[in-house]
């Protein structure tokens, strides 16, 4: 019984972390290509969920839905590239800091306007609502499953898309040397937005398959983006490997120390009392991770020469 | 030189101004509008603090809100327990709580200097992007322990029920308490000015320009900017204090990283590295968010608009625009 607890547990820390290095991945290759902080990035989660619930509500299809958030955040990362992002790439942090917190403001605000203080809800396709028997007893949720599987194929495709393609090699290059790409007759300018509507893509996905198992509300995605900045820090910034390894490390701390810290610390302290320490332990977990990792790697445990 | 005095012209009007308003405010009978200038000292308070750690230090960081909140917890636990007689604790010696202003004033700059020599030695073996998620990461830590602790609110924070005191004045009155926070707005403003052109000013402005030149002159870097570092979070924690006694009220939302974005928007949105920046910041802030959210529900989308205005278009702030660009920049 505990060994089948433990397998859902360590299931749950997956599906979890895979979910946070699909934000994680846009992020780190936005920073390692163009070197930008983007705060904005919860937004396009946000932009993801909303579109992918609105769109699977009105064409009945979650599939729909689903593609829909995807290209409605790639579009909508592109047209802020456009138009306010590639005037940043020359700034300093702080400029982009401020910048893309603007664009939260408005983001936040424009998707209240359009879609309403209500929160949307989202089902889970009758394809993947079942339940996977485990080892042990009990069961897991197809749909959870699922995006383990879509999160490690994606993975897997920036994989080979980063090492594999033309893209690939042109955003590699765009890495370690700007000018140079620029001088040898790459567009650089189409190059970036291509990366930022690609990251804003993995986001948007990551938003509409998180939707359906929690309420699409204004405001869900800056949770998310703090916890995909601590894992990029964690993995080292610009690193796609990095953030993988990093976002289940993050997704495991987490899931596990909210599980299992109450329980550790109930064998020495009264149930309350250790409840309450225990929980309150397992919510600053990931940031102690993040501490002690940069005290002793200050540059993250996959450190990019930038 | 024609430049520095009409930034000296500029900044006097500004402490007018805000001295001002609620003298104005008080004949007009308008209490509503002196507590709204409290509010602004108060915030520009805590842009001062961080404004020399991320104007003159370039070290930006992402966590000020952390210092701010606990400086408010401070005064609101103080308050609570001298409201409930209780003790903070009460071994290995008894340490009750206080309504006394000077009293939570001088702890909180205790607790916030402690707290900011814990988080800045670690934070600044880093830089960069590096050194403002850490601050973030450490800021988020002191929120979600806020939370997680029951007996102090948790959640839902805590009520000051009684504003805590002063032994001549009473602080309860709107326009004594909005002295009070003018006051030590000015004595933050004056302390900056004077740390700025001391040679330890100059030291922690060469860190931020060049950390290895100051290297080879012979001076560590990280003593400085730590000490800095220090400094700008007890500024910005009394500051915190003084919010948590203006509002009756202390929650976690003081301590979360909307508030340090915004402690940094007021830096920014005044002119990063200005003595006077922070209260240009503040103030436009906040009559932004009470005028045209007193018309419309949207302001945040206006705020939003008017913010990456001044980052796109409007570079060195409100200052850069009254008083031109910075001297060294």
């Amino acid at each position: 019984m505990f060994f089948a607890f433990l397998i859902e547990q360590l299931l749950n820390g997956l599906q979890f972390g895979v979910m946070l290095f699909l934000m994680a991945a846009g992020l780190t290759l936005v920073f390692g290509v163009m070197g930008l902080i983007n705060l904005a990035h919860g937004s396009l989660f946000m932009l993801g969920a909303f579109f992918c619930s609105w769109i699977a509500e009105a064409s009945g299809s979650f599939w729909i839905g689903l593609g829909g958030g995807f290209l409605a955040a790639a579009a909508a990362g592109a047209l802020i590239e456009f138009a306010v992002i590639r005037r940043l790439y020359d700034r300093d942090h702080l400029d982009q800091v401020l910048a893309t917190f603007a664009l939260i403001l408005i983001f936040s605000e424009v998707t209240r306007w359009v879609f309403g203080d209500q929160p949307l809800y989202l089902d889970i396709p009758p394809l993947l609502s079942g339940f996977l028997p485990l080892p042990g007893g009990g069961g897991y949720p197809v749909y959870r499953l699922a995006i383990i599987v879509v999160g490690l194929l994606t993975a897997y495709g920036l994989y080979l898309l980063i090492t594999r393609t033309r893209l690939g090699m042109r955003i590699r290059a765009g890495e370690s040397d700007r000018e140079m790409i620029g001088a040898l007759g790459v567009d650089i300018r189409k190059l970036y937005t291509a990366v930022f509507a690609l990251g804003a893509a993995l986001a948007g996905l990551a938003g509409g398959m998180v939707g359906a198992l929690q309420s699409v509300q204004v405001g869900m995605g800056e949770p998310v983006l703090i916890l995909a900045f601590v894992v990029i820090v964690i993995g080292g910034i610009g690193s796609v490997k990095g953030a993988l390894v990093a976002s289940i490390l993050v997704g495991l701390t987490d899931t596990l120390g909210r599980i299992f810290l109450p329980q550790a610390f109930a064998l020495v302290l009264p149930v309350a009392e250790a409840t309450a320490a225990g929980s309150a332990l397992a919510s600053v977990a990931i940031y102690l991770l993040m501490a002690a990792i940069l005290a002793w790697r200050p540059k993250g445990l996959f450190p990019v020469n930038a | 030189m024609i430049e520095r005095s009409r930034e000296t012209l500029v900044n006097a009007v500004l402490a007018g101004l805000l001295l001002a308003a609620p003298l104005v405010a008080t004949l007009l009978d308008e209490p509503f509008y002196v507590s709204l200038a409290s509010r602004v000292a108060i915030l520009a308070l805590a842009g001062v603090g961080l404004n020399l750690a991320l104007g003159y230090g370039g070290m930006v960081s992402f966590g000020h809100a952390a210092f701010f909140g606990l400086g408010g917890y401070v005064a609101g636990i103080a308050a609570f327990h001298a409201f409930e007689g209780s003790a903070f604790l009460s071994w290995p010696v008894t340490i009750g709580g206080s309504d006394q202003l000077l009293v939570v004033w001088l702890v909180a700059a205790l607790v916030t200097a402690l707290a900011a020599l814990a988080i800045g030695a670690i934070s600044l073996r880093t830089s960069g992007v590096y050194f403002i998620m850490i601050t973030l990461a450490f800021a988020q830590m002191i929120y979600y322990l806020a939370i997680s602790i029951p007996a102090y609110g948790g959640e839902d924070g805590l009520a000051i029920y009684l504003r805590n005191q002063l032994p001549l004045a009473d602080s309860s009155d709107p326009l004594v308490f909005f002295f009070l926070c003018y006051g030590l707005l000015l004595l933050a403003l004056f302390l900056s000015a004077r740390i700025v052109a001391a040679p330890f000013g100059m030291a922690l402005q060469c860190a931020r320009m060049n950390e290895v030149r100051l290297a080879t002159s012979g001076i560590a870097p990280y003593p400085i900017k730590l000490t800095a570092f220090v400094i700008s979070a007890v500024i910005t924690g009394i500051a915190g204090a003084l919010f948590a006694d203006l509002n009756g009220f202390v929650g976690p939302s003081m301590l979360s990283w909307h508030r340090s974005g915004e402690i940094m928007i007021f830096v920014i949105l005044g002119g990063v590295g200005r003595l006077f920046g922070p209260l240009a910041g503040a103030a436009l802030f906040i009559l932004l968010e009470s005028f045209i959210g007193g018309f419309t529900d949207r302001w945040q989308l206006l705020l939003g608009a008017v913010l990456l205005g001044v980052v796109l278009f409007a570079r060195g702030g409100v200052m850069g625009l009254l008083a031109g660009r910075a001297r060294h920049d």
